[in-house]
């Protein structure tokens, strides 16, 4: 335990450099910017920078990359309370109490309090990856590959039990996922597959080509049938206004409190950022004394969804780090970027690279404190970078789209790709099929492959190996109760209701 | 599709036509996995072939398809995907951007985004000349300038740069 405050102390020494200091501002920024921006996010965002970074040191590169996703964070809640367009899906909670609170003139009010929550659960969570993480590693370096494969097969499964969609599509759009990254040539016996004799399919599809048209070009395409129309309220925090808003907020500590455990909990589980602030925003409505109220401009109705999606967002890189499984499609942009710096994500990356994963923990704090301060300060310049129409800003995002995709591998065939990808997005996300699970799976197919393959080795091809010891049988109980869970609860609810018929 | 003749803004395909149409486009991709599959060999010699894991991949993208393509046959049957207003609008960026991606690998990347914006500010946001030039050159020499000058990532040219000596 000791140690680990000794390797923060040590990592604070290399966040704290100037150097990356400045990287941190400048990541914070291009994220709020992207956060605001429709058709940029988080994920695709960083998918689109990531190749700027192959030259820098990894520990440089992943402090810009995940400001940038702190950015995205907090931007998402500029948009949500001026103009009532959710910038991100997890900050569509936002809207329902704070552009009410715009709209009655308590705009200042209402961004400070979501930005204020916003870093209050950051916070909280990377309190607990500080903790938490260096245990759950050590804990992992005794996984084989059956615990491995388990680990991935839990993710996924609750991937399939928690999301709002139906099951089946969720499981459809993950095994599309896990398909994909199949194609090309199989490490293991160096064959070709599933390239049906086309030369450009030999590399396989790249997660950051499929990030960028499932999310930006798709994004793009929806928010272009939507006739998007800004009708922004003006924004001015001035001290006063944060001075009187932080006041009040310490009142609302249980639902910051609730809001933060809630996020924790769906963010290290995959389930991610976006049902953490429904679900917290739902339980302090029902919970609050106030609840009648929320939805008409409510302070806590912002404070209890930005607080459980920053939350949620941060835990996303606890298992990340510690097992190699992101919990959100940014996290697999991240963790995709760790493998380009030839860094191996998981237990062994807390032994063998301690000073990156602590310099990111750190960066983790500071990034989060310069990141309030910055947007508390700079909210008016977002606010008129909305104000530029969408007719500017869709070609724009798109010309950075494709720059972004060609950039990965410097292949132009991509482009095209990207191009493919975006068509699809926008069809899956019409027709109710979940994304994050089809961009993970693209990000965990090959290790989740090879650890399949290598358990079934070891066992001689008998998948009872997943039910040989103790631990492997609860994770892998656990997947499937994860995964069921839907079936479940509609068994438990049938049995509820029969045996009293009313 | 069918019922084009409807009056403009009112109509459009239906939901439950999409979807039906989505499941049945996953489940020829599973068809399409499970036969790249079955082509490298799906068994066991010694350990897993190589279309081992994605057989069984595509396998469960067939089951999950048609469980999908039997809840979307029993969907509302008159809730609509969009208006036809709509998909003209999703059209107006899909088809501009289509031909701007199918342009880049002829003329590299700087001269597609020129066109590409100025005819997006000019067609859909009525926007002048000049301004729309302003935006459509100032755009791609920012990009030029900060990836190719400063972080030294070449992006892809064609003929007019070979001309311009860039």
């Amino acid at each position: 335990m000791f140690d680990n405050f000794l390797n923060l102390y040590h990592g604070f020494g290399i966040a704290a450099d100037p150097f990356n200091i400045l990287l941190m501002v400048i990541g914070i920024l291009l994220g709020v910017i992207i956060g605001v921006l429709p058709g940029l996010g988080g994920a695709n965002g960083v998918a689109i920078l990531l190749p700027l970074t192959f030259s820098m040191s990894p520990t440089s590169a992943i402090i810009l990359l995940s400001c940038i996703y702190w950015g995205a964070l907090f931007g998402g809640a500029i948009t949500s309370v001026l103009f009532n367009i959710p910038g991100e899906p997890w900050s569509v909670a936002t809207t329902f109490d704070g552009h009410p609170m715009a709209r009655s003139g308590r705009a200042g009010e209402a961004l400070t309090a979501a930005f204020t929550s916003s870093f209050v659960g950051a916070f909280f969570a990377i309190i607990m990856i500080t903790l938490i993480a260096p245990l759950v590693a050590q804990f992992a370096l005794q996984f084989g590959p059956a615990e491995k494969f388990a680990v991935y097969f839990l993710a996924f499964a609750s991937f399939v039990g928690m999301s709002k969609e139906p099951p089946a599509k969720t499981v459809v759009s993950m095994m599309i996922g896990f398909a994909l990254a199949c194609v090309g040539l199989d490490m293991v016996t160096g064959q070709l597959r599933l390239t049906f004799g086309f030369t450009e399919l030999l590399n396989g599809f790249d997660f950051l080509i499929a990030v960028i048209g499932l999310f930006g070009i798709g994004e793009i395409l929806l928010t272009m049938e939507e006739g998007l129309e800004f009708r922004g309220k003006a924004a001015k925090i001035d001290p006063k206004v944060v001075w009187k808003t932080w006041k009040t907020l310490p009142r609302f500590w249980v639902t910051s409190l609730r809001s933060c455990i809630i996020g924790c909990w769906m963010g290290i589980t995959p389930a991610g950022a976006t049902p953490a602030s429904f679900m917290s925003y739902g339980i302090a409505k029902r919970v609050s004394k106030n609840g009648k109220n929320f939805g008409n401009g409510e302070i806590e109705g912002v404070v209890a969804p930005e607080t459980a999606a920053h939350a949620a967002g941060t835990s996303a890189l606890l298992p990340m780090l510690a097992l190699g499984v992101p919990g959100s499609p940014t996290a697999a942009v991240l963790l995709g970027g760790l493998l380009i710096w030839g860094l191996q994500p998981g237990p062994m990356l807390f032994v063998e690279q301690s000073e990156f994963v602590w310099g990111l923990i750190a960066s983790m704090y500071l990034g989060n404190v310069v990141g309030l301060a910055l947007v508390l300060t700079t909210v008016p310049l977002f606010a008129a970078i909305l104000r530029i129409p969408f007719s500017i800003i869709a070609p724009v995002i798109l010309v950075i789209c494709a720059i972004g995709a060609y950039t990965v591998n410097n292949n132009v065939f991509d482009v095209l790709m990207m191009m493919v990808f975006g068509v699809l997005g926008y069809l899956l996300k019409k027709t109710n099929y979940p994304l994050a699970p089809l961009v993970l799976a693209i990000v965990l197919g090959p290790s989740a492959e090879e650890a399949f393959r290598q358990s079934l080795l070891t066992s001689g091809g008998s998948v009872t190996i997943f039910w040989s010891n103790p631990l492997v049988s609860t994770i892998m109980g656990l997947g499937l109760l994860a995964g069921l869970w839907p079936l479940v609860s509609l068994l438990l609810a049938k049995l509820r209701t029969t045996p009293q018929p009313a | 599709m069918e019922q084009a003749h409807q009056g403009a803004g009112g109509g459009g395909p239906k939901q439950r036509a999409v979807e039906l149409g989505t499941a049945l486009l996953t489940l020829l991709f599973g068809f399409i996995v499970v036969y790249g599959s079955l082509r490298v060999g799906a068994g066991w010699d010694g350990g897993p072939q190589a279309g081992f894991f994605p057989f069984y991949v595509g396998l469960i993208i067939i089951g999950c398809s048609v469980l999908n393509l039997v809840s979307a046959y029993r969907e509302d049957p008159v809730a609509l995907f969009a208006e036809y207003s709509q998909l003209g609008q999703v059209l107006k960026v899909l088809v501009p951007s289509c031909i701007y991606v199918a342009l880049v690998p002829a003329l590299g990347i700087y001269v597609p985004s020129i066109l590409l914006i100025f005819v997006f500010m000019v067609w859909l946001g009525k926007y002048g000349i000049p301004l729309s030039l302003a935006v459509a050159f100032g755009v791609p020499i920012f990009f030029y300038i900060t990836l190719e000058r400063w972080f030294l990532i070449p992006l892809p040219k064609g003929p007019v740069e070979a001309l311009l000596g860039l």
